[in-house]
């Protein structure tokens, strides 16, 4: 066993502010790179609008940031809500998808665009935006509820049963979606197409603040759960043992991570391989402390996919790529290399 | 940074002091709206858009089209916004349009929305599968570019050239009955899809004066084998990309149900360019002359 020390072991601190000039200096890349040429005069105009926004100063206001710091706190959400997943299911595989989460936003988005033909009924603009993210979120939080009653009455204190009704629900979500698929016309069909390769192309300053909200709303409850989280690491029993509520817990859990990961794809659409990905680096890189694994997968969260999301939107100027191809081209190799360093600590 | 000699550092340290001047020069987006001030910026989205402003000689206003746009050939040289459901508000801006000219299914809407919010003039034009769609769409783009005189004269053209195609298709009618015709979108093995009623595809098959060999269901559909042996029609017709990308014509006898139809026993294959068939620009007439005569050639 070859044992490999990282520098980021000596401390937390170490691990603290890497992570924060990493995310800083991404952040001050992505606001400044993109299709539209940014300089100093237009910043000063940003800070200090004398007649309002107009010209490269509108772009940087109203899309350029509100679009960054939306990939930092979906990232964030993301990253949150897989560390959760995994804890709580002690499976370095689980995510906001496994538990179906992310299929139900998807079956409900499915029937909103061919059942109700794209929310056409809605008469005015403004309010037909806000119609796919609503549904979105609605069935997220719909299978939510099914994973709590299951997980109450069906089969009471069973981790493994929750992850068998998950695997249901992925399946059932699977064939509306597939019937659906099949109602559509082609126009429809496209626009789902899209929605499910995921874009943060809808940011807003509003959307920004709603997922702050709930990231630092869900981070104060979050806190009081990761000691009973690092005990159910050694099981369900022993857990039980030592004092901790299970049941109670994967309740919470369940509605925390349906919330996040709801919120994140009920405006990005599915956004994958975050979720999985970060909790994974963090525990490979500084083991699987629950009270560093959460807050710190927010944090690789976001800035996995605020650097996927900038090449995503300037590395084809003017057109965008759909940003889940860089969150799995990034994440893929980084993976790897990291386990190559610490394979001796995957056990 | 320890080798560096003397006048390499120095030119080092110009050059880091240079940075913020550069940075706090005149923004590129202020000086690009002057130059252009008065003169259009088009942005064109949806390849039948791009071709009447092409066909109205306004092709140099032109600043940026979408993936589909692909006739002429100087609109590919273009910029590309990228597929039109899947447009970038920044990307877009970035070419400081002034206005946009765009079929209905342009989007996301958020995008859209973005765009309008940033002042720029958005102009959708509704979706068709009719000739007098096309007039109406030449008229419409001809007042959005301030051109009514040539759009009234193109569409004057097109109407002349319509009627002459009647007559022509009307002087020679098919010898027996009105032949049926399969339109295969795409080709995937597993997955056949072929045209129902209400699609540009039909239309075109009925304006050439052919029948869709499958009637009881709307836009593209995926088919069982059954259904294409009951269906048998006497032509198939496919586009040039799709042929290529399932390797040729003897492919096509490999698909699920078509072995024994009519069409592929006598081969009686049309293959057609996918925008020019389906694109319904100003080249509709021509597509649907040429889509005509080739049906009376194969079928005698």
């Amino acid at each position: 066993m070859r044992q490999v020390v990282s520098p980021l072991d000596y401390s937390a601190w170490g691990a603290r502010l890497g992570l924060l000039l990493v995310g800083l200096t991404a952040f001050l890349i992505a606001v400044n790179l993109g299709a539209v040429d940014i300089h100093g005069l237009d910043w000063l105009q940003v800070f200090n609008p004398q007649n309002g926004y107009e010209g490269a100063s509108y772009v940087l206001w109203n899309i350029r940031i509100p679009r960054a710091l939306l990939a930092i706190t979906v990232g964030a959400a993301l990253g949150v809500a897989g560390a959760l997943a995994q804890s709580l299911f002690r499976n370095p595989l689980a995510d906001p998808g496994l538990l179906g989460v992310s299929a139900g936003a998807s079956c409900s988005v499915a029937i909103g665009i061919v059942i109700f033909d794209g929310f056409r009924f809605i008469p005015t603009e403004e309010l037909r935006v806000w119609a796919i993210p609503v549904f979105a979120f609605l069935g997220a939080i719909a299978v939510c509820f099914c994973l709590d009653y299951v997980a109450r009455v069906i089969s009471p204190g069973s981790i493994a049963g929750l992850l068998l009704t998950g695997i249901a629900l992925n399946a059932l979500a699977g064939a509306v979606i597939g019937l659906c698929t099949y109602l559509a016309n082609d126009e429809q069909l496209r626009s789902f197409t899209f929605w499910t390769l995921g874009s943060l192309a809808s940011a807003r300053w509003m959307m920004v603040g709603v997922l702050v909200g709930a990231i630092v709303i869900g981070w104060v409850w979050i806190r009081t759960l990761l000691q009973d989280l690092n005990a159910l690491t050694l099981g369900e029993n022993i857990a039980n043992h030592l004092g901790v509520d299970v049941s109670h817990l994967r309740t919470k859990v369940i509605v925390l991570v349906a919330t996040l990961s709801g919120l994140a794809v009920a405006w990005c659409g599915m956004i994958g391989f975050i979720g999985l990905m970060a909790p994974n680096l963090v525990r490979i890189c500084l083991g699987s402390d629950q009270k560093r694994v959460v807050p710190y997968s927010a944090g690789v969260g976001a800035i996995l996919l605020l650097i996927a999301d900038t090449i995503a939107r300037t590395i084809a100027i003017p057109a965008e790529v759909p940003v889940g191809i860089f969150t799995a081209l990034l994440g893929g190799p980084l993976f790897l290399i990291l386990l190559r360093q610490y394979r001796s600590r995957l056990d | 940074m320890n080798n560096l000699s003397h006048t390499g550092r120095r030119r080092f340290l110009c050059a880091m002091a240079a940075i913020p001047m550069a940075w706090l020069e005149k923004p590129a987006w202020a000086e690009r709206t002057q130059a252009t001030l008065g003169r259009q910026r088009l942005i064109c989205i949806g390849s039948a858009v791009t071709e009447i402003v092409y066909a109205l000689n306004a092709s140099n206003l032109i600043v940026g089209v979408d993936t589909t746009s692909i006739y002429p050939d100087a609109a590919r040289t273009l910029p590309s916004v990228g597929y039109s459901r899947t447009l970038s508000a920044e990307g877009v801006l970035s070419l400081s349009p002034t206005q946009i000219l765009c079929t209905e299914d342009a989007g996301p809407p958020v995008v859209i929305r973005q765009i309008q919010d940033a002042g720029i003039q958005i102009r959708r034009l509704p979706a068709h599968h009719t000739f007098t769609g096309i007039c109406d769409r030449v008229i419409a783009i001809g007042q959005a570019i301030h051109q009514q005189t040539r759009a009234d004269q193109l569409k004057l053209q097109l109407q002349q050239q319509w009627a002459r195609i009647e007559d022509e298709m009307q002087a020679k009618p098919f010898p027996s009955t009105t032949p049926r015709v399969l339109y295969i979108h795409s080709m995937n093995p597993s997955q056949v899809m072929v045209s129902g009623q209400e699609t540009n595809a039909n239309a075109m098959i009925r304006y050439a004066g052919l029948r869709n060999a499958l009637d009881g269901f709307k836009g593209y559909k995926p088919l069982t084998p059954e259904a294409v042996i009951m269906a048998n029609p006497d032509l198939i017709l496919v586009t040039d990309q799709g042929l290529q990308a399932i390797g040729g014509r003897s492919q096509l006898a490999r698909l699920p149900g078509m072995e024994r139809t009519k069409a592929i026993l006598r081969q009686k294959i049309i293959s057609m360019d996918a925008v020019y068939l389906l694109g319904f620009g100003p080249r509709m007439p021509d597509a649907v002359l040429t889509l005509h005569r080739q049906a009376r050639t194969l079928l005698g």
